[in-house]
């Protein structure tokens, strides 16, 4: 995704000269094309997140679209607040694209796992939040939503689902339609989920924006009010919205995602998938079960 | 026939006082305010408004405007008598400050005040916007200068110095910081000479009594070549008013009644 997330802003900025590209010495290797290019209007700047993010909300001030980019924990945690304040609290718009979602960077420890960053920017009126399951994914995402006068959070896995689908800011997409129950899969969750629920008479609905929650396409799809939700980053985060968009109604959810605590140990990430039990296999077993109740 | 320089001091010194009532009696309705960290800049305030920012109360948000962040937000009721004499919106509005409806309240809102370029508050957030609008300003080809306040405890924070490394970085030169020296940070954060660290990061810099008027006009119409400019304001903090000068009870406080007559006595 990282690749495409280069290519996809190389091509915009040719096109759009509001376009200005903050990188937290995170992908400059990546942009150096963008270097010669646009120099004006791409810079470097350096290990200091918090001033990164107000000063992209300046540029936005003067018109101009900024794109904030590095890895999910420095880019969303430790600039919370300017998050908060600068861009959500006062309008601006603006683009933050994280790299290392959740324990893509398993390896290297706690410190840059970041299955917080959904549900601590859920927390802001007012953010944008997209998780694309694949890079052709986050290029219409994208370009659909780059420019719409709000900041949204883009977050780009290491991993992507093994097939692309056109989808739209803002709209679930409905995979399958079923009777027995539905699976929400988020982002790259969906590959996992379809294999899941081969031969199984369920409905599988996929985000891609987690907000503004699509509550029509779930209010028009969902079955018997039994859902297994499966999220990428800390479970249960559009539990909230599920409830809303169904009238609070009494509804079963199965809740899958990353548990919250801290993943201590290292090694790679389907060994974590293993781990926390983010698996093919599991979902399956939540499914029968929901089905089963 | 001009009139004498004593005069036009004397002329300025009651508009000032003028404003100083005003702010006084915008607390007393809701109960609460920063009283003495606005007349603290409150002199800046009025020497940049009146005499160094090219300005139109009448096209805020102009793209010919020269741009000015109030980082430490708190002081807003400082802003809110500025702008409000230079014609942003009725000086009226102030007797409204915090109340549920008002559109001025403790801290500046930029989506609902005319004329207020930023919704601050909270502290170390201006200056890094102002760096970014000042970068903005040059990729867009707009020679116009940026201003920004900020406070001397508000340099306690990380994001003040990760924002003077990337000005003097980025050669910022139509950048102008104040800090406004009041001596909040003494009780917990001692921060010295901070002129000196200002120029350490390649910052052009200066000292000035932040309540002299010529002073403050001088330092603000400067022009450097490829540096942004800080100017280090020794002010006190509840400037003008005997019982609150530099006493920590009045930081965030309105007057009692009894209080009252006395308070305004002083600003005339």
């Amino acid at each position: 995704m990282r690749k495409q997330f280069v290519k996809t802003t190389e091509d915009l900025m040719a096109q759009d000269e509001r376009l200005v590209l903050l990188l937290g010495d995170i992908s400059v290797f990546g942009f150096r094309n963008v270097f010669k290019l646009y120099p004006e209007r791409i810079y470097n700047i350096g290990i200091c997140e918090q001033a990164m993010t107000s000063m992209a909300a300046g540029l936005a001030k003067e018109g101009l679209i900024p794109v904030l980019h590095s890895i999910a924990p420095f880019v969303v945690e430790r600039c919370l607040e300017q998050l908060k304040v600068d861009f959500c609290y006062q309008n601006m718009p603006g683009n933050i694209v994280s790299i290392g979602s959740s324990y893509d960077y398993a390896a290297l420890g706690c410190t840059h796992h970041c299955p917080g960053d959904v549900a601590s920017l859920r927390a802001l009126p007012g953010m944008e939040i997209v998780v694309p399951g694949t890079p052709s994914e986050f290029d219409r995402l994208f370009r659909a939503a780059y420019a719409n006068h709000h900041p949204t959070y883009f977050r780009l896995s290491e991993r992507s689902n093994q097939e692309s689908y056109e989808v739209e800011f803002g709209r679930a997409k409905v995979i399958q339609r079923g009777s027995l129950a539905t699976v929400i899969a988020v982002g790259p969750t969906l590959t996992r989920a379809l294999e899941a629920t081969k031969e199984l008479d369920v409905t599988i609905l996929y985000y891609t924006t987690v907000a503004p929650f699509d509550e029509d396409t779930l209010r028009e799809n969902c079955q018997r009010e039994k859902i297994v939700l499966v999220e990428p980053y800390y479970a249960g985060v559009m539990v909230a919205d599920i409830h809303s968009a169904l009238g609070y109604a009494s509804v079963i959810i199965k809740s899958m995602g990353v548990p919250r605590r801290f993943l201590t140990e290292y090694g790679y990430a389907e060994e974590h998938d293993e781990a926390i039990k983010l698996t093919q296999e599991n979902i399956r077993a939540q499914v029968e079960e929901v089905i089963r109740v | 026939m001009h009139p004498t320089k004593d005069y036009i001091v004397k002329e300025i010194q009651n508009l000032i006082n003028k404003l100083k009532r005003q702010i006084v009696l915008a607390t007393v309705a809701v109960g609460e305010g920063h009283i003495a960290s606005a007349f603290s800049i409150l002199d800046i305030l009025w020497v940049l408004y009146d005499r160094v920012l090219r300005i139109d109360p009448k096209i805020p948000k102009s793209d010919e405007r020269d741009r000015f962040i109030l980082s430490k937000g708190h002081g807003s009721l400082a802003l809110y008598a500025v702008l409000a004499e230079k014609g942003f919106f009725p000086a009226s509005e102030l007797e409204r400050f915090a109340a549920f409806d008002s559109p001025l309240g403790g801290h500046p809102d930029c989506n609902k005040v005319p004329g207020v370029e930023a919704s601050t508050g909270s502290l170390g957030h201006g200056l890094p916007m102002a760096v970014g609008m000042a970068l903005g300003l040059r990729i867009r080809n707009l020679k116009k200068r940026v201003f920004v306040l900020v406070g001397d405890q508000e340099c306690n924070e990380g994001s003040i110095w990760e924002s003077a490394l990337l000005a003097a970085h980025h050669r910022l030169s139509y950048l102008t910081c104040i800090v406004d020296y009041n001596h909040s940070t003494d009780r917990s954060l001692l921060l010295g000479d901070i002129a000196a660290k200002f120029a350490a990061f390649g910052w052009a810099s200066t000292t000035i009594n932040g309540h002299d008027h010529d002073a403050i006009y001088k330092a603000l119409i400067r022009n450097e070549s490829g540096r942004p400019i800080v100017i280090v304001a020794e002010t006190v903090k509840g400037f003008g008013c005997k019982q609150m000068e530099n006493n920590p009870a009045w930081h965030h406080r309105a007057p009692t009644q009894d209080e009252l007559p006395a308070i305004l006595q002083e600003l005339v």
